[in-house]
């Protein structure tokens, strides 16, 4: 028993130690700067006990938002709350082709590679990844990450106890707001606030 | 999939041309490839000479720029608001940049892929025409007017050329023509013709045609002396007479001309000389009876007996001015027709007026035309702008007089406003005794005017100034016009007053995104292209011109080709403001014609995308021209 626990700590599973090369010190000199702006809807604000329902990201790279390169998945969750349909408005057995939450994180994986990960409050949504990782055994994200509301505090000088809304953001920066709280929406609305934000910085 | 944000892309893409044209599914498809770029204010997306990105671009928010460098000069080309598409060189196989391409303001822009768009070209002309007619636009620069939009009009223009000349037509001819019979003596038949004026007679017997008497036979046989005055019709006519039928064709009778080496026909029942005169047609009526000729409108006006005769010739006016526009006549060619036209239709109505009020002028006299139509600028019928003078009188007769124009001018302008010249609503015509002066009197009131100028003289002056002798005495238009440039010698207040009258109306760059900001305006999507447009330029002309002195030359654009010539080294700006101002009428005029008004507001939303770049570049030397009367009238300080 002892041995197989062993050896499966040491032999984690293909696609992690794929993404783990991204992080040698080879590939990361020949990083292209490519950051990925993401967005988890989850079942609530508790990432011990809520689940990740949809995950929507799009990179940037050289300041330019690259829709080629994008990713979206909706996931499928046996015990979720459902009032929160309403504000999400992703049906649990919705028309949306959906994965498993594995098979989500997995392709989220293989999608991020060692970007930095940019996103509004972005240390909750990569504690939703984690702990998604951490139930198939797996350790932490490595990436990098940049939050805008931290970024929003530097540009105006704010304290680190004055939290500004992702909408909050959009109407300083005139981000008209639409498909607000879909994931892929979200990412999309936290990308032009960052490329805004990182412009008058 | 991922298919949201390209949804949204496809939504907004799909209003504009040349998107609109592609099919939803294919433009999500598109969408999807699509990379946006967020650029700070002044931050460039391309530079001139920079080498070609596989990219084509559209402005979502915001304004971008267009720059070529000329001498070191960063001089703007274009200004690309939302939904307008730049960047289209990569397409024409171009290696380098020939614009730089900077925000104006903090713009947000969808870059496309060139290589996913290409095959949407090959399958779609309009797609190929409307990214020509952009490219070739937006390469345009509005100095260079050698060739001003050239690559556009070609494309306008394709399949819309139509020849309308009616060869096909019946002939329209003279009908009951004078003739009398071969006994008749030479002499009687000059008389005869004289009497008439007109220029051949038809010799009858038993109302048959046997021979004709033009001009040219008197000329060549009784003047010269080879047959007596005293001859018989017989001895001089031409015989037999050339006959056609009323149902010729014009095209036809264009042969018989030709073939007879003729310029007189006789028309008859059957079109035989064996059958009754019915008419008479010269090679002259050929003539105007082909496309629109305005020999024909010079004729009818002629021929008016009423008011509402006049009105009908103004109307089919109208129809020549849209036939024009529609084949691609020079404006200036269309304008200066349509002047000569309405003051040939004005001087009819004054001799109407006159024989009405059955007593001839006590003096002689002067109708000036003000404004739009005292500057030969009138396509679309106005209002009536107009003012009379006439000669000084002694003091005793004064009023006698006075009351004789005034009562003149109420008639003239009553049959105006029949022929469709609504009147002025601020009572700017001869009628008003304000506006029906003797010379001194109206040589005081310029005088007044231009030595004190206040802002209500200053709105007045932009009127009168523009006058143009249409009927009458014209010795006594130009003793006003003399004097008023004697006046305005170092008159520099005058000038700051109509400089910054100029200025009031500040360039109208960038109003389309302003009026789509706007959607609850009282103006909701049009653009009032007379006020904001039309008259800072011709108001910038008035001030320039009086400036130099130069008198006798009313019309706006021809105003900026004497300042063109005037001084060489504005000679760009000004040509290009003749330029923009002629592009600007044309634009009121369709824009009348199409809506049956006035044309002053424009319906942005009807316009295509190449009209509104056309129109854009229109306004740009209204900015140049206006910092050069800022300049030249020191008028920064001035309030």
């Amino acid at each position: 028993m002892w041995h197989w626990f062993k050896k499966k700590k040491k032999e984690n599973p293909y696609f992690w130690e794929e993404y783990c090369v991204y992080f040698s010190a080879k590939a990361k000199k020949n990083s292209l700067d490519r950051l990925v702006v993401f967005d988890c809807e989850t079942t609530g604000l508790d990432f011990k006990k809520d689940v990740i329902l949809s995950i929507g990201a799009l990179a940037i790279v050289n300041f330019r938002i690259i829709l080629k390169d994008s990713f979206e998945c909706f996931i499928t969750q046996e015990n979720y709350k459902s009032n929160q349909i309403a504000i999400h408005g992703i049906l649990k057995e919705g028309k949306t082709e959906k994965i498993s939450e594995s098979e989500a994180v997995i392709s989220f994986l293989k999608y991020i590679k060692n970007a930095v990960l940019v996103g509004h409050h972005i240390s909750f949504d990569i504690a939703m990844i984690n702990a998604a990782l951490k139930k198939m055994g797996l350790p932490k994200l490595k990436n990098k990450s940049i939050d805008t509301d931290a970024l929003f505090q530097k540009y105006k000088s704010l304290s680190p106890e004055q939290h500004t809304t992702l909408d909050a953001l959009c109407e300083a920066f005139k981000v008209p707001k639409s498909d607000r709280h879909t994931a892929s929406g979200d990412a999309y609305l936290t990308a032009l606030v960052y490329l805004k934000l990182k412009a008058k910085m | 999939m991922k298919n949201s944000i390209p949804k949204r892309i496809a939504d907004f893409l799909k209003n504009y041309p040349p998107f609109e044209w592609i099919s939803p599914e294919k433009l999500l498809l598109l969408a999807q490839e699509c990379e946006i770029i967020h650029l700070e204010k002044n931050q460039t997306l391309f530079s001139i000479h920079q080498n070609t990105e596989p990219f084509f671009y559209v402005v979502k928010e915001g304004a971008i720029g267009l720059f070529k460098r000329i001498d070191n000069n960063k001089i703007p080309v274009d200004e690309c608001d939302e939904g307008d598409i730049f960047g289209l060189r990569p397409f024409f196989a171009e290696n380098q940049y020939a614009m730089t391409a900077t925000a104006n303001e903090e713009s947000l822009i969808y870059a496309i892929p060139i290589i996913i768009f290409k095959p949407f070209i090959a399958e779609n002309n309009n797609i190929l025409n409307y990214l020509l007619s952009s490219f070739a636009s937006n390469t345009r620069n509005p100095y260079d007017k050698e060739h001003p939009g050239k690559l556009l009009s070609v494309n306008e223009t394709i399949g819309e050329i139509s020849i309308k000349t009616p060869f096909f037509q019946p002939i329209t001819y003279t009908k009951n023509p004078i003739w009398v019979s071969s006994k008749t003596s030479v002499q009687d038949v000059a008389k005869l013709m004289t009497k008439h004026k007109i220029g051949s007679v038809l010799i009858e017997e038993n109302q048959f045609p046997t021979g004709i008497i033009t001009d040219k036979d008197l000329r060549t046989k009784i003047a010269t002396g080879r047959i007596p005055i005293t001859a018989n019709a017989s001895a001089i006519m031409s015989s037999p007479v050339v006959t056609i039928s009323k149902v010729t064709s014009i095209a036809e009778a264009q042969l018989i001309f030709l073939k007879n080496n003729i310029s007189h026909l006789c028309v008859t029942e059957n079109g035989t000389t064996e059958s009754k005169i019915i008419g008479i047609i010269t090679l002259h009526d050929i003539f105007i009876t082909q496309a629109n000729n305005p020999a024909v409108f010079l004729k009818w006006i002629k021929k008016a007996t009423t008011a509402k005769d006049l009105k009908e010739v103004r109307n089919k006016l109208t129809q020549l001015i849209a036939d024009g526009l529609k084949n691609n006549t020079p404006i200036n060619h269309i304008s200066k027709l349509t002047s000569e036209i309405n003051t040939a239709i004005i001087g009819k109505v004054i001799q109407m007026a006159i024989d009405e009020v059955s007593e001839k002028p006590p003096v002689t006299f002067a109708w000036l035309n003000l404004g739009s139509q005292g500057r030969k600028e009138q396509l679309l019928i106005t209002d009536q702008d107009n003012a009379l003078v006439f000669e000084d009188v002694s003091e005793d007769s004064y009023h006698e007089v006075k009351n004789y124009f005034l009562t003149l001018s109420k008639v003239i302008t009553r049959h105006l406003n029949t022929v469709g010249y609504d009147y002025c609503p601020a009572e700017m015509m001869a009628s008003n005794p304000k506006w029906c002066l003797s010379v001194s009197e109206w040589k005081k009131q310029f005088h007044h005017w231009i030595t004190i100028p206040d802002e209500h003289s200053i709105m007045l002056c932009s009127i009168f100034f523009d006058f143009e002798c249409v009927y009458g005495n014209e010795e006594l238009a130009a003793k006003i016009s003399k004097n008023i440039f004697k006046d305005l010698y170092k008159k520099n207040l005058f000038f700051a007053y109509l400089g910054s009258d100029a200025l009031k109306n500040p360039p109208p760059l960038g109003f389309f995104r302003q009026l789509l900001v706007e959607q609850d305006g009282k103006h909701k999507d049009t653009f009032d292209i007379k006020s904001r447009a039309i008259m800072p330029l011709v108001d910038a002309a008035r001030v320039l011109i009086l400036d130099k002195t130069i008198s006798g030359i009313n019309n706006t654009s021809a105003r900026f080709e004497a300042m063109a010539n005037k001084e060489p080294e504005n000679k760009e700006l000004f040509i290009s403001c003749a330029n923009a101002f002629l592009d600007l009428i044309t634009f009121r005029t369709q824009e009348g014609l199409k809506h049956n008004n006035s044309g002053r507001f424009i319906h942005l939303e009807a316009l295509n995308k190449a009209d509104k770049l056309k129109l854009k570049n229109a306004f740009k030397p209204i900015q140049d021209v206006q910092s050069v009367l800022k300049n030249r009238f020191n008028l920064t300080y001035f309030t």
